[in-house]
């Protein structure tokens, strides 16, 4: 059975059609295989050739695929509860309860984005630090270093804007205790509280804005900004591998 | 065909050019001798499968977590009734820990911006790419200067009373000073004795944020005070 579904697979692969989407055909030789990836727009980022230390599990961890995993959970996830939701109060209460009492799946689909978010802010945090520890900031690495600086901040934010959407008690008085940090901002502390919330109090407008925050303007920034993150790691060289590595002592 | 020859190297196009030597192979020596990389594989197949391997087993991870934790959903947000403690997302708790013992100023404002530039500059900053260790050269001096530095951080943690970051300042410190001391070549005491700057100032960083993270996450109650995360609290 297994040799046959193989056999299927093999031929199918040699086919004019898989042909015509894949702009190759069996990636059976290191030529094809290089133009698996070299020539596929999603994968294109991605060097032809790993070094076998960086991808030994305990030197990678996956730290960095997972996040970017997580991200695209978060998107998925995210726009099919945006089929669901209005950032509008009180509506957006009565959303989160539709989600849990009528729609189908809806709490499935909230818990989903929900873990995905926490989980993300705590792998980002995680493979910052690995990335340190490994010595991954140092030359040629150091604009990239920054790039992920400003990821950690994306993903902060969008956890953060995320985290008022619910229009719960919990979310209410977050994004309450959040804000009024910034007013201890001096001279402009809270001019920047007013335009974060469209207001002098967590409402409507706060809701609004941190809506539009969390769907567009931070999604966008963040997918450019991974995409800038990964074309970079391939440009400096490939993930950085310590010496330490190459004896086989660590 | 001469002719065009001679008008096309009249302009200094970068379409032709002489062959230049870029590198030198004397004797027995290739180019290649140098590369340190070490073997390679291919991205396709031996990367894509083991990254597609990982992502099914968080998914299914998460599916299963999904399917037994529920995420919260309290009462209708209500600016009249504000519960106590009013609390951040965790991982805003150690800066709101922080705001119980520094102004507003210093601790949302001053310290998270220190922290951020800190993080910036960090590869631009760092001058010891070697990673030589703490205790190499000069090691009693530096010694001196690092027992001096702690203990300045710690009377100006104690002004404030600030024990969350107290605790894990001493505890890195009291590695710090066994490092020094140690005459351990292997172990972990022995790669402790290795460690450059850096790494000490990460790991106090690390320490201190992870402490004050957890204490303001599951031991703070109403009014912020001490409570025990197994005990209940009329909240």
């Amino acid at each position: 059975m297994a040799t046959t579904f193989h056999a299927a697979l093999e031929n199918l692969r040699t086919t004019r059609v898989w042909k015509s989407i894949f702009r190759r055909g069996p990636a059976i030789t290191n030529r094809t295989r290089s133009v698996a990836v070299f020539g596929n727009l999603f994968l294109h980022w991605l060097p032809v050739k790993v070094r076998e230390k960086s991808l030994r599990a305990r030197a990678a961890y996956y730290l960095g695929s997972l996040s970017f995993l997580l991200f695209l959970l978060l998107v998925i996830t995210g726009v099919l509860l945006m089929f669901y939701y209005h950032p509008a109060a009180p509506d957006a209460y009565r959303d989160m309860k539709d989600l849990r009492f009528v729609i189908s799946n809806g709490v499935f689909l909230r818990n989903m984005h929900r873990i995905a978010a926490h989980l993300m802010v705590l792998l980002v945090f995680c493979h910052m630090f690995h990335v340190f520890y490994r010595g991954g900031y140092k030359p040629p690495h150091e604009f990239n270093w920054v790039i992920g600086v400003v990821l950690l901040l994306l993903t902060l934010f969008l956890s953060y804007t995320g985290y008022l959407l619910p229009w719960d008690q919990l979310a209410f008085w977050a994004v309450t205790v959040g804000t009024n940090i910034v007013s201890a901002m001096p001279v402009i502390g809270s001019k920047v509280r007013f335009v974060a919330l469209g207001g002098n109090i967590v409402g409507e407008n706060a809701l609004l804005r941190f809506y539009v925050l969390h769907v567009v303007i931070l999604p966008l920034l963040a997918f450019l900004f991974i995409g800038v993150h990964f074309w970079r790691v391939q440009k400096d060289g490939g993930l950085t591998v310590r010496s330490k590595d190459d004896d086989g002592k660590n | 065909m001469m002719e065009k020859t001679k008008i096309e190297s009249g302009f200094s196009s970068d379409a032709k050019k002489e062959p230049r030597r870029i590198v030198f192979i004397t004797r027995n020596t290739s180019a290649k001798v140098k590369d340190d990389r070490g073997p390679e594989l291919m991205t396709y197949p031996h990367l894509l499968v083991r990254e597609a391997i990982v992502f099914e087993v968080l998914i299914i991870a998460m599916v299963v977590l999904a399917l037994f934790w529920d995420a919260p959903l309290e009462q209708l947000a209500n600016p009249l009734l504000t519960p106590n403690p009013a609390k951040a997302p965790w991982y805003f708790l150690g800066l709101q820990e922080l705001l119980h013992f520094f102004p507003p100023f210093v601790a949302g404002i001053l310290i998270p911006t220190l922290v951020l530039i800190a993080l910036i500059v960090i590869p631009y900053f760092h001058v010891n790419v070697e990673g030589k260790p703490l205790w190499g050269e000069k090691a009693s001096k530096r010694f001196a200067i690092a027992v001096g530095v702690t203990l300045a951080l710690l009377l100006l943690l104690a002004i404030f009373d600030a024990w969350t970051i107290i605790v894990p300042t001493v505890l890195v410190a009291a590695l710090l000073v066994a490092s020094y001391y140690s005459k351990a070549s292997s172990g972990w005491m022995g790669s402790l004795r290795l460690k450059p700057l850096s790494w000490w100032v990460m790991t106090w960083f690390i320490a201190a944020a992870l402490c004050l993270t957890v204490v303001g996450t599951f031991f703070r109650g109403p009014g912020w005070s001490w409570v025990w995360p197994w005990g209940t609290y009329a909240g």
